[in-house]
């Protein structure tokens, strides 16, 4: 009882606050810490060939001395990243709202066939004729992303969701060029992600900021007065960062249009969309999607990722290359004749992989599942804005999607931040929501539930919430100071930046 | 629908709650025109065991128990059991970027011991958190520089892989960034040093080589280092085959080394997902794109890890960032680093070693065929070689896939001057008996004809 007494974490000796309770996590040292000579987690079978002498193949190319790589045993091993896992919050633990970030259910099943030999082990230049398993995994992954997104074409090529809006606005300046003029500028909301201006900036673009209107939206008479026969394009997010659908969608478009401009869309949010509504319909003519959020590919702590580009037929010429081409008699190959392709963004085919997952997940849906998937993440956050929105703003009251987005404007005004309520979710047992994004909103608290979430789940998130509103009224310093609960408390980011320890060195 | 977690009556009671009269008020926002009034039009649900049994007959006419000397940029290495077992623990699958450290240590800490490995096997001070490949990862190298050197020019060898110039090209286009290519040397397969001091001028930011190269041979990296650094250059080295870092000296010269670290226990996967790394001289460190992993403490002392130097990325920096890289490989990386523990600083030699000797027993015993050349043997190789036959591939490699064996790959694509020759590879998952049975086939067209 005494160590529950003194947790501050839980206040007034309560022994839980109510999805978790403390328990032990085991300390474990750097791996390079744990090494001692002669160790050994490895065994090569014995050479088959004759052996060489490698300082003599070698010359002045032999490599002398060896880098400092640990030694250890298999088990030590084990142990050594199993313990480092238990430090992680994870899908598998609890409810994990990052908005923005679409943190799903990874189905198991994903990894499992993504894991089967002929798949797994497929080189990528085998023989187009040995690869037709593969080839047809591809094919009906194009299929299935192409209907779902109302495009003409697609491709998978990109490696992540920063990398597919580069491609896509490859694509658009290789067709401006083709009219005869790459033009200068990307329109870019203020709501963006900040991947939207890097890759404007990447590929040789202006960019130029749009301001959001009242409801968080595309000012419509801002639009018309910024774009002009130097706009390429307007990148747009939609739903957009606050969660909130584009109902003028329509019009952005035919302004853009108008002036020659394209529209493309940063497809991020696209989980709130799919079964529902097709960006080709409503005006879109170039987007990516990131199988890393809508189709349920892990996130494995940052990565990997996969961002297919879509787009309408006018933009088919330009796609990366190679692109998969059926033959008449039914088989597929790669075809790299293709002279008006922006060029090739990645080496090989893209993150194959995580096609393997995305298709097994499509599949595990089908049509209805798909749409009853975007029907749940957007009820899910909607109950929880109608559960909390008592206590905490919401600076935009337009009709909310798939997140929702508060500020901390109430409580600021005790003192505790957005950054601090966050913190305090941890010692609840959730996972933060997004922090101080988008920068449209002050303070903002970014909540994305995504479908995955049950009943009990989220009336355990919406009840930490509550109680945390009433800590910030009651013992500010609580929220203030916490986590309480965690291995390490809040760490020194400041003191890590100013003089940067990037790697393990031996100390004599 | 067996992923989500609610009853029919669960999502009444969530409605009501709202106040929403139907599941299909909530997304009355989206004007009616564009909301979608049919099924999508992708397969029906199906079973668990259905989508299984869809994958395995996509794998099987995938054409499986092929032996295979294909290497150019993915290579095939025994991957260690336990990589799958850790990687596909929950907490590391199902984590996301670590922006909370105090919930994500696990993979700080790993990140962390990959940065360390990866800067010790490169020779270079500072490594990054990964990029998606060595691809991009060689393209935002040369991009790096530009930074550093305030020059806009680079100059590139013929041997970096093909695909990886090709990348470049598409990242350089829009930059005002253009980039020459230098020839090799014919007899050595290695670049071609007059040619590229040449080349090189004091608008050059950048030479980019690759070592081993695209052929398989191992650079002269001191030499060009010299050649790049007496105009202001900066060196950076693409390692495309990161095993040979066991046996074969680092790249100390090089400013910036890209690195692709599939070799370290990623399987092959059609191309990916790979794992580029970008690794520097630490005076470099403020232009270096990506994720970095820093250590420091928490309020009580004890020793923690965050992610560091974040005002070089897009999320602050927008249009100024380094780069527009925000996912990267993490889980790849993980993969990599407990390889790395597993083969250790002792296995990671022995293995480099191993890959040496069966490379240099294939070449050997494939060049003895009649009519059959070596190329570029006037310098040292890893496992890669580059063979001339007297039969044109098409004739042999038929006979060789009625063996189930892929023989090498056809170079004319990219270096048609190499006419019908060929690069092979050969690992340490490549036995004596598929050597020797490869050069009985490349030997028995000859005695047809």
């Amino acid at each position: 009882m005494t160590t529950h007494a003194t947790n501050p974490a839980i206040p007034n000796g309560q022994r839980t606050l109510g999805k978790v309770r403390p328990h032990q996590t085991q300390n474990e040292s750097l791996v390079f810490e744990k090494s001692s000579p002669g160790k050994r987690a490895y065994k090569l079978p014995p050479l088959d060939v004759p052996a060489v002498d490698p300082a003599v193949l070698l010359g002045a190319s032999h490599r002398k001395t060896a880098g400092l790589l640990p030694e250890l045993s298999e088990i030590e091993i084990i142990r050594h990243f199993t313990r480092l896992s238990t430090w992680n919050y994870a899908i598998d633990l609890g409810m994990y709202p990052l908005g923005s970030c679409t943190m799903k259910y990874n189905p198991r099943v994903n990894e499992f066939v993504s894991r089967i030999e002929g798949l797994a082990e497929a080189h990528p230049y085998r023989p187009d004729a040995l690869s037709q398993g593969v080839l047809e995994v591809i094919d009906l992954l194009q299929r299935c992303l192409i209907d779902i997104t109302g495009m003409d074409t697609i491709t998978l090529q990109p490696a992540a969701g920063a990398h597919g809006e580069f491609t896509g606005i490859l694509l658009v300046r290789a067709w401006h060029e083709s009219q005869g003029n790459p033009r200068r500028k990307i329109l870019i909301p203020d709501s963006a992600h900040g991947t939207n201006p890097a890759t404007a900036a990447i590929c040789g673009y202006s960019v130029e900021n749009l301001k959001s209107n009242a409801e968080g939206g595309i000012d419509l008479d801002a639009l018309t007065r910024q774009v002009d026969g130097e706009t390429a394009a307007l990148m747009l997010t939609n739903p957009s960062t606050i969660g909130v659908f584009e109902s003028q969608i329509h019009k952005i478009a035919d302004i853009l249009h108008a002036k020659g401009a394209l529209l493309y869309m940063d497809g991020a949010n696209m989980n709130a969309l799919v079964g529902k509504a097709r960006p080709g319909d409503f005006g879109v003519d170039v987007m990516h999607l990131n199988l890393h959020k809508t189709f349920s590919t892990p996130h494995g702590g940052g990565g990997p990722g996969s961002g297919p580009v879509a787009c309408k037929a006018f933009l088919e010429p330009f796609l990366p290359t190679p692109v998969l081409v059926q033959n008449e008699n039914g088989t597929k190959h790669w075809n790299y004749d293709r002279p008006q392709s922006v060029g090739r963004v990645r080496a090989f085919y893209g993150n194959t992989g995580m096609f393997i997952r995305a298709l097994a997940y499509i599949l595990a849906n089908g049509p209805d599942g798909l749409r009853q998937t975007t029907e749940d993440a957007v009820l899910n956050a909607n109950y929880i804005r109608s559960k909390l929105e008592d206590l905490y703003e919401l600076p935009y009251k337009t009709a909310s999607m798939h997140e929702v987005v508060f500020s901390d404007k109430r409580q600021a005004a005790k003192g505790v931040r957005t950054g601090d309520i966050a913190k305090r979710l941890i010692d609840y047992g959730f996972h933060p929501y997004t922090v101080s994004f988008p920068l449209i909103v002050h303070g903002a608290l970014m909540i994305e539930p995504t479908e995955s979430e049950s009943l009990e789940e989220l009336d355990l998130f919406i009840a930490a919430m509550r109680s945390i509103a009433k800590e910030v009224d009651e013992t500010p310093e609580l929220v203030k100071t916490a986590p309480h609960s965690t291995r390490v408390s809040r760490l020194d980011e400041v003191q890590a930046a100013r003089k940067p320890i990037l790697r393990w060195r031996p100390t004599d | 629908m067996r992923y989500l977690p609610k009853s029919p009556a669960e999502r009444k009671q969530m409605l009501a709650a709202i106040g929403a009269r139907s599941i299909d008020s909530l997304f009355e926002v989206i004007p009616a025109e564009y909301r979608l009034d049919r099924e999508l039009n992708v397969p029906r649900q199906q079973a668990e065991s259905e989508i299984i049994d869809y994958f395995r007959a996509a794998a099987a006419k995938n054409s499986t128990g092929y032996a295979s000397f294909l290497g150019a940029g993915a290579y095939s290495h025994y991957r260690p059991v336990i990589i799958d077992t850790l990687v596909q623990r929950g907490e590391f699958l199902t984590s996301y970027t670590p922006y909370q450290p105090e919930i994500t240590q696990g993979t700080l800490q790993a990140i962390f011991e990959f940065q360390t490995m990866i800067a010790e096997l490169t020779g270079m001070d500072v490594a990054n958190a990964s990029m998606y490949d060595g691809s991009t990862g060689a393209a935002e190298a040369v991009m790096m520089a530009v930074r550093v050197t305030g020059r806009h020019k680079a100059v590139v060898a013929r041997t970096v892989h093909p695909e990886y110039c090709e990348v470049l090209a598409t990242y350089a286009k829009h930059q005002g960034l253009p980039s020459t290519l230098v020839d090799y040397d014919h007899e050595t397969g290695r670049v071609d040093l007059a040619a590229l001091d040449a080349q090189i001028t004091n608008e050059t930011a950048a030479v980019l080589v690759q070592s081993p190269n695209f052929f398989g041979v191992i650079e002269d990296i001191p030499a060009i280092a010299a050649i790049a650094h007496a105009k202001g250059a900066l060196l950076i080295v693409s390692i495309a085959e990161a095993v040979s870092l066991g046996v074969v000296r680092p790249p100390i010269e090089a400013d910036i080394v890209s690195m692709e670290a599939q070799s370290f226990g990623v399987a092959l996967s059609y191309g990916g997902p790979y794992c580029g790394v970008i690794a520097a001289k630490e005076k470099y460190l403020r232009q270096m794109p990506g994720r970095l992993v820093g250590q420091t403490v928490d309020s009580n002392g004890f020793r923690g890890f965050v992610l560091t130097l974040s005002t070089r990325e897009q999320h602050i920096r927008r249009e100024k960032a380094t780069s527009n890289i925000c996912t990267n490989q993490a889980l790849v990386a993980l993969m990599a680093t407990i390889f790395l523990t597993v083969y250790g600083k002792e296995g990671i030699r022995e293995l480099a070693e191993h890959n040496l000797a069966k490379a240099a027993y294939a070449a050997e015993a494939l060049a003895a065929q009649p009519g059959a050349k070596l190329l570029f043997t006037g310098a040292p190789r890893f496992h890669e070689f580059v063979l001339s036959t007297a039969e044109p591939p098409s004739q042999w490699s038929p006979r060789l896939l009625d063996e189930k064996i892929i023989g090498g790959l056809e170079l004319r694509r990219w270096y048609p001057e190499l006419g019908e020759a060929t690069l092979w590879c050969a690992t340490e998952l490549i036995t004596r008996a598929q050597i020797d049975t490869a050069a009985k086939v490349l030997a028995a067209g000859l005695v047809e004809a």
